[in-house]
C-alpha cells in the first residue's frame, strides 16, 4: 500500500481534502456537469451532513470521496495523497483499509446470512478464518443484532438490513462511513435509530461520518452540513450555527 | 488471495442453488448426449465391422449380371458351370480356394418339425472360401462330391429349429423327395452386415443340389478367396480377363458378369456406418450447443444481480482480480462438475443402451474430452466474461447497474 496514506502519518492537514473538482456525465452536447468546482475539507472525527437538492451534486460528490467514481478534474487528497492520481487496485485498497459504506439500497449481498455478510470484508482483508465470526459478532453486537446473524436479507425488515449494512461498514474499522442516503429507504423511526448508531459511532469510535441526506431532520444530527446547489457547495456551517 | 476466493465462490454456488443447478444441467445434458451417442454409434460401427470380417477377408465374388443390387441386369447373363471354377483355379495364382455356389430354397423336414431355408450346393472349398468352422462332425469328401450323394452340413439356426438340442450329426433331414444325412454343424456366425441369419443355411455337394433340386447344371456365383498377402487387384484383373474369355464376349461389348471384393463391400457398409456416426454426432453436437445456450441465458438472466454484487465487492474492498478470480473458479466448479457428472452418466446411457442394442460398448477418450472441454468453455466463458465486464467498471456503475 502506499506508504502515504498509512494511520500513522502525521495528521498535519485535513484528513480529506476535494480542491476544485469537477465530475461530468457523458461526452459532447450530451455532457452534463455534475460537479463544477468543489472545494471541501473535511478533519478526522468530524460528522457531515452533505445536503442539496436532487440533481445538485450531493451523491456525486460523496462517491468521489468514497472512492466509488474518479473525478474529471481537479485534486482529492487523502491524508495528503493524490487519490485522483491512485491505480484501481490502490484505490479498492483504500476503500478496504479506510473507508465504510452504507448505502440507501442496503446493497446486502441476496440469500446470505447476516453474519456472513459482515464477515465479507473481513475476508478481503485477509483476516484469518477463526479471528473471522467473533469479530463479525461483535460488529453485529454494535448494532443490536446479535441474535439475527443466521438470517437472510430477505428475512430482515428494512431497518435490520441496514443496520446488518452498517455492522459490514464498521467490522473494519475504517476511519472514515460514508452513507449515502442511510435513511431513504426507513421509516421515521428506524431512521432515528440509524442516526442514534451512527451518533454513537462517531463518539465512542472516532469514526469520521459522511452522510447525504435531503431530510433536515436527519442532518440535524450531524456536527456540520455542507449544502450542494448546481454542482458547487452553496453553503458550509456547523450545526447550531444561524443559517 | 487464493483460499479465500475459493471460499467466496463455494459460498456463491451454496447461495444459488438453483442458478447453479440448471448451469450444471445444461453441462450435463450436452456432455451426456454427445458422448452418448457417439459411444453407441462407434460401438454400431465396431459391430459391422467385426461382421464383415466374419465374411472371410480376401474373399472375390463373381456374379452373373452387370451390376449387383437393384435394377440388376440378368438378361442375356448366362450363369457359370461348375467347370469355370476349376478353370479359374487352375489358371489365376495366388488363390486359396475357389468354390462354385448354387442357391435353392427349400422346407426342409426332420420328425415332426419342418423349416423354410436356403441350401447352399458348393464343393468341400467353400467353407474355406466362406471362413465357416465346423462345431461338430466333417465336411464332404472328394468321393462324395463326385457320386453327388445325399449328405449336408447345417447351420446352427437350422439345427436349433429342427433338432433342438439333440446332436444333429448322423440325422436324416427329408429336402422334397430324398433323405440327406448330416455330417456337419456349422460354428454360428450369426446377422451378416446386412441383417440376415447367416446361420440359417444348409450346405450339400454341389452335384447333389443340382440333380435333386434344381436340375439344371447352373452355377449362381463363384466365390474366390486370394492368398493373404495375394493382390486382389491383379486377382480381379486377371478374372475378369478369364470369364471375359471364357463367356466368349467381343472386345466392345460390357462385362455380363460383376465382380466384387468383400474390402468393397465392407468399405462401403462401414462408409454407411460413419456417416450414420457422423450425424449422431451432429444431433448431439446440437445439444451440447442446446446446452450451451441454456448456460449461456441462466448467466445472463442473472447478469444484473452478479454486477450488482461484484459493485458491492468491489465498495467494500475487493480488488478486480479477487472478484475475477472468485467468479472464475466459480465458473470452472459448475462447469467441471457438470462435465463429470455428464461423463459419468453418458457412460452408463452408453453401457445400458449398448447392451440393449448388441453393440459392443467402446469408450472414446477424445469424444470425453472433447465435450467436457466444450462445454466448460461454455460455462467459463459466460460466467467469466461478463463478470470480467462488470468487474472494471467503476464500482458505482456496477452498483446502479439496472
Amino acid at each position: 500500500m502506499n506508504a502515504t496514506v498509512e494511520r500513522t502519518a502525521p495528521e498535519s492537514g485535513p484528513l480529506i481534502e476535494l480542491r476544485e473538482v469537477t465530475k461530468v456525465y457523458g461526452q459532447g452536447p450530451a455532457a452534463f456537469p455534475a460537479l463544477r468546482g468543489v472545494d471541501l475539507r473535511i478533519d478526522a472525527g468530524d460528522f457531515v451532513a452533505i445536503m442539496g437538492p436532487s440533481g445538485s451534486g450531493k451523491s456525486t460528490a460523496m462517491n468521489i470521496l468514497g472512492c466509488l467514481d474518479s473525478p474529471t478534474s481537479g485534486a482529492y487528497l487523502f491524508r495528503d495523497a493524490h487519490v485522483e492520481k491512485l491505480t484501481r487496485n490502490q484505490r479498492a485498497l483504500l476503500r478496504r483499509h479506510d473507508l465504510g459504506f452504507v448505502f440507501q439500497g442496503f446493497n446486502l449481498l441476496a440469500r446470505t446470512t447476516a453474519l456472513e455478510n459482515v464477515e465479507l470484508p473481513l475476508i478481503y482483508r485477509g483476516e484469518p478464518r477463526a479471528a473471522r465470526p467473533a469479530k463479525a459478532r461483535e460488529a453485529l453486537d454494535a448494532v443490536g443484532l446479535r441474535q439475527w446473524e443466521q438470517h437472510t436479507s430477505a428475512e430482515l425488515s428494512g431497518g435490520q438490513q441496514q443496520r446488518v449494512a452498517i455492522a459490514r461498514a464498521i467490522v473494519t474499522n475504517p476511519t472514515i462511513l460514508l452513507a449515502d442516503e442511510p435513511t431513504g429507504n426507513l421509516d421515521s423511526q428506524r431512521s432515528h435509530e440509524i442516526m442514534d448508531l451512527l451518533v454513537a459511532l462517531n463518539r465512542d469510535r472516532g469514526i469520521t461520518v459522511l452522510m447525504v441526506t435531503h431530510e433536515p431532520d436527519m442532518a440535524r444530527y450531524a456536527k456540520r452540513v455542507v449544502r450542494f446547489v448546481d454542482g458547487r457547495v452553496d453553503s458550509d456551517r456547523h450545526n447550531g450555527e444561524k443559517r | 488471495m487464493f483460499w479465500s476466493s475459493i471460499l467466496l465462490a463455494l459460498r456463491a454456488i451454496r447461495r444459488n442453488l438453483m442458478r447453479s443447478f440448471l448451469t450444471i444441467l445444461g453441462i450435463v445434458i450436452g456432455v451426456g448426449a454427445v458422448i452418448t451417442m457417439v459411444t453407441l454409434g462407434n460401438g454400431a460401427t465396431r459391430a459391422v465391422s467385426d461382421q464383415i470380417a466374419s465374411l472371410g477377408s480376401n474373399l472375390v465374388m463373381v456374379r452373373p449380371g452387370k451390376r449387383l443390387g437393384p435394377g440388376r441386369d440378368e438378361a442375356g447373363s448366362p450363369n457359370f458351370k461348375a467347370g469355370d471354377a476349376e478353370v479359374i483355379a487352375a489358371q489365376i495364382g495366388s488363390l486359396d480356394a475357389v468354390a462354385p455356389v448354387a442357391n435353392k430354397s427349400v422346407t426342409v423336414v426332420y420328425a415332426a418339425h419342418n423349416w423354410s431355408t436356403a441350401v447352399t450346393g458348393s464343393t468341400d472349398a467353400y467353407f474355406a472360401v466362406g471362413n465357416w468352422r465346423l462345431a461338430d462332425g466333417r465336411v464332404f469328401t472328394e468321393a462324395e462330391q463326385r457320386a453327388g450323394k445325399a449328405v449336408c452340413v447345417i447351420g446352427a439356426t437350422v439345427r436349433k429349429e429342427l433338432f433342438g438340442d439333440q446332436p444333429p450329426v448322423g440325422g436324416e433331414l427329408r429336402i422334397k423327395n430324398f433323405a440327406c444325412e448330416v455330417i456337419g454343424l456349422l460354428q454360428s456366425k450369426g446377422q451378416s452386415a446386412m441383417g440376415m441369419d447367416q446361420d440359417d443355411t444348409i450346405v450339400m455337394p454341389l452335384r447333389t443340389l443340382q440333380r435333386r433340386l434344381t436340375g439344371s447344371q447352373d452355377v449362381n456365383t463363384l466365390m474366390v478367396s486370394v492368398q493373404d498377402g495375394g493382390n486382389t487387384d491383379q486377382v480381379m484383373a486377371d478374372l475378369r480377363s478369364l470369364m471375359r474369355e471364357r463367356r466368349k464376349i467381343a472386345a466392345n461389348e460390357d462385362d455380363n458378369f460383376s465382380i466384387l471384393d468383400t474390402r468393397q463391400i465392407a468399405d462401403a457398409i462401414t462408409g454407411t456406418t460413419k456417416v450414420m456416426t457422423m450425424l449422431l454426432g451432429a444431433v448431439a453436437a446440437v445439444s451440447l450447443l442446446v446446452g450451451g445456450i441454456g448456460i449461456m441465458n441462466i448467466m445472463l438472466v442473472s447478469v444484473t444481480e452478479r454486477t450488482r454484487e461484484i459493485g458491492i465487492r468491489l465498495a467494500i474492498g475487493a480488488l478486480e482480480r479477487e472478484v475475477l478470480l472468485q467468479f472464475l473458479v466459480e465458473a470452472v466448479a459448475l462447469s467441471s462438475l457438470g462435465g463429470i457428472v455428464g461423463i459419468a452418466l453418458a457412460t452408463l446411457a452408453s453401457v445400458g443402451l449398448a447392451g440393449i442394442m448388441q453393440v459392443p460398448y467402446l469408450f472414446d477418450p477424445a469424444i470425453n474430452l472433447v465435450s467436457f472441454l466444450f462445454s466448460a468453455a461454455i460455462g467459463v466463458l459466460f460466467g467469466y466474461f461478463p463478470a470480467r465486464r462488470a468487474a472494471r467498471l467503476d464500482p458505482i456503475e456496477a452498483l446502479r447497474h439496472e
